[in-house]
């Protein structure tokens, strides 16, 4: 019998194992492997979640119920770089809504949309934890505050023509950012290498760390 | 007034302070291992209660009362409640990436005193950099012994988990989070049991806020009566309060309660932007209802906003002047907890959803006369009465919650409402 991911990097299949031995019950692997499975497969698909239903020994439709309940993750592809803008409260009363305008404008796709060169997926979320830098972007869960309609446009077609392999936080705050929740001290070289939180250790995403 | 327990680090040292090198050259760990090393396990808990601190992840409950529930079986949990998602609110994110060790050495204190081994930190997916900050704060702390196997030599063992979330807002519920733990949708679970009971996976769980476990260093450092002895009598000690909106200075800010709403939007947050009138503000997060400005001059405690018909809840406060369209900034908290509903009862999933749709339809311009009274009867079904704090017909407070805004905009501001609603103001915001 080979193993239901066998086809995944060796580096993926190793936190897959290291993600199984981590819980008091396996069932509690199912998020963490979800994400990895969604970084082999771009994201949650119908072969990544027979694949985590197989490790984990239950049954894919269990995997898909707990898959379907939380929005991070996708169901249908998404593009290289997924641009999150927050229209929650604090977003909202300081230019969230046309901060997503103007991306959506420059992608020119909508919410829940891709790109057809599949480089940009494009949403509106809700708070992201970033009110006091409002309003706040991510590109794959790497965060930008104090982001304008101008500057959001700005990002959007850096994204385009720069193609970056690693999306790093702290070098598009400086780009297309401005005031932020507070201060978040040293910058930090680690960032996103695709639409998946970039959380190595327990293996839940890749990243650059 | 200026008592800082929590971010008295990261302001000195705001290059290092994440680091296990500054947090051992400010004294760091030398609580956790005295205790380890030479306390009963009782006398922390006694410790905790004599604090009067109260959970600061938006119930209030008190810490030591909690941890005096959780029963005897092994083996026990700690969970750490860091799925920060409600809108305004962000002062645990400045916690774990500033000060990852400060709540580490809380969570291993507690554990102590709890007799837990295995501690889970729930932290919202999206917050991929406090997670990434946190991660290499455990492993810091494991190679430096301060937690695995036999801690600084005491025979007291604890291993720490982070646990990503996936964007779910009601994750933050504590049943629903250790349903998520559990690789189960996040879904609230009917209480009783309460998880000091039956938590995670069936066993005794303590479930307490990313804040509320920092602050458990310096509780026990100084004692409880030390804390106790910190602001107001039923508020004790300083507290996190994020600060967002029409503030000429957002941020988060670390105060002791008892303070006036004033001198928080005025003095600490420098004023309305360009000087504008103050119209209304959030006190605790989207769930609370809002106050005006005849509540400047009240104290910032927990019991005394209930008097106003309000909560402090995450001590996030959206501040927002004179420009904004109170009905948009309505709609764009109701959409949030129609959005983040989990759908178990029907009052909240249908009863969300309805009072978006009607907000929608008011600000296309196609408001009805009745639109008011259906606003508050919507809202009635699922919160009966319209109190606060509400009455709970549903599973959770989630659903109750969507109704602040309208109970806000309905009390303060019913002419701006039917203004809207009859097209004589065009949207503001
Ligand atoms: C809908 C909902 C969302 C919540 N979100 C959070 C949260 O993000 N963080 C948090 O600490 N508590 C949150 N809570 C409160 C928790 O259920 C729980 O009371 C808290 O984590 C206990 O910790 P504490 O006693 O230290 O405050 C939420 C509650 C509800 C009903
Ligand atoms: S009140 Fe809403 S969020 Fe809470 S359990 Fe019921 S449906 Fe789910
Ligand atoms: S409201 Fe946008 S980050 Fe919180």
């Amino acid at each position: 019998m080979t193993s239901p991911i066998a086809n995944w990097s060796p580096e993926n299949q190793e936190r897959a194992n290291k993600i199984l031995a981590t819980y008091p019950e396996k069932r509690s692997a199912i998020m963490p492997l979800l994400y990895l499975a969604s970084l082999e497969h771009n994201h949650a698909s119908n072969e990544a979640m027979c694949q985590v239903a197989e490790l984990i020994g239950i049954t894919p439709s269990q995997v898909r119920s707990v898959s379907t309940f939380y929005t991070m993750f996708k169901q249908e592809p998404v593009g290289k770089y997924l641009v999150s803008v927050c229209t929650s409260i604090s977003c909202h009363l300081l230019g969230g809504n046309e901060v997503f305008d103007s991306v959506s404008d420059a992608a020119g796709v909508g919410h829940n949309q891709t790109t057809e060169d599949g480089q940009i997926s494009v949403e509106h979320v809700e708070c992201i934890g970033a009110c006091g830098g409002a309003p706040a972007v991510q590109v794959n869960y790497e965060l930008i505050e104090g982001v304008t309609p101008d500057k959001a446009r700005a990002l959007v077609e850096w994204l385009t023509q720069t193609t970056p392999a690693v999306v790093l936080a702290d070098e598009m705050q400086q780009l297309f950012g401005g005031q932020r929740s507070f201060d978040w001290g040293p910058a930090e070289h680690a960032g996103a290498i695709a639409p998946v939180p970039a959380f190595g250790p327990y293996g839940s995403a890749g990243g650059d760390q | 007034m200026t008592t800082q327990i929590l971010t008295a680090r990261m302001e000195a040292h705001p290059s290092d302070s994440h680091t296990i090198e500054r947090y051992l050259d400010t004294g760091g760990y030398a609580t956790l291992k005295k205790t380890v090393a030479s306390s009963k396990r009782e006398d922390i808990v006694e410790q905790v209660k004599a604090s009067n601190i109260r959970g600061r992840g938006g119930a209030g409950f008190p810490m030591g009362m909690k941890w005096g529930f959780l029963a005897a079986s092994d083996p026990k949990y700690l969970v750490v409640n860091a799925d920060e998602s409600e809108p305004g609110t962000f002062k645990d994110r400045q916690l774990l990436e500033r000060d990852p060790h400060q709540l580490i050495e809380g969570i291993a204190i507690a554990s102590f005193a709890l007799g837990v081994n295995r501690a889970f930190v729930y932290i919202r997916g999206e917050y991929s950099k406090p997670a990434r900050r946190l991660q290499r704060a455990v492993e810091e702390a494991h190679e430096a012994g301060y937690l695995g196997e036999n801690i600084a030599g005491s025979g007291f063992s604890l291993d720490v988990t982070v646990h990503l979330g996936a964007g779910a807002y009601i994750c933050g519920e504590e049943t629903a989070l250790l349903n998520s733990i559990e690789g189960r949708r996040g879904e609230p679970r009917l209480k009783p049991p309460f998880p000091a009971v039956e938590g995670l996976y069936a066993r005794p769980t303590i479930v307490n806020n990313v804040e509320s476990l920092s602050n458990v260093p310096w509780i026990v450092a100084n004692g409880g009566e030390a804390y106790a002895a910190i602001g107001p009598e039923r508020s004790a000690g300083t507290r996190m309060f994020s600060l967002s909106g029409h503030v000429k200075k957002p941020g988060n800010y670390e105060i002791v309660m008892g303070m006036s709403w004033r001198d928080l939007i005025y003095g600490i947050g420098g004023g309305i932007r360009d000087d504008n009138e103050l119209k209304t503000w959030i006190p605790g997060g989207a769930s609370s209802p809002w106050l005006i400005p005849e509540h400047l001059d009240t104290a910032i405690t927990i019991d005394g906003v209930v008097e106003f018909g309000t909560m402090l809840g995450s001590g996030a406060v959206v501040v927002m002047d004179e420009t904004t369209d109170v009905v948009a900034a309505a709609h764009s908290i109701v959409r949030f907890f129609a959005h983040e509903s989990c759908g178990q009862c029907t009052p909240c999933r249908e009863g969300t959803k309805w009072l978006q749709d009607i907000l929608e339809r008011i600000m296309a311009g196609n408001g009805r006369p009745e639109d008011v009274d259906l606003l508050l009867d919507v809202s009635d079904n699922i919160s009966p009465g319209l109190v606060w704090p509400p009455a709970m017909t549903t599973i959770c407070p989630l659903g109750p919650s969507a109704t602040a805004p309208i109970i806000s905009i309905t009390k303060y501001f019913l002419d701006e409402v039917n203004a809207a609603i009859e097209g004589r103001q065009a949207a503001v915001v």
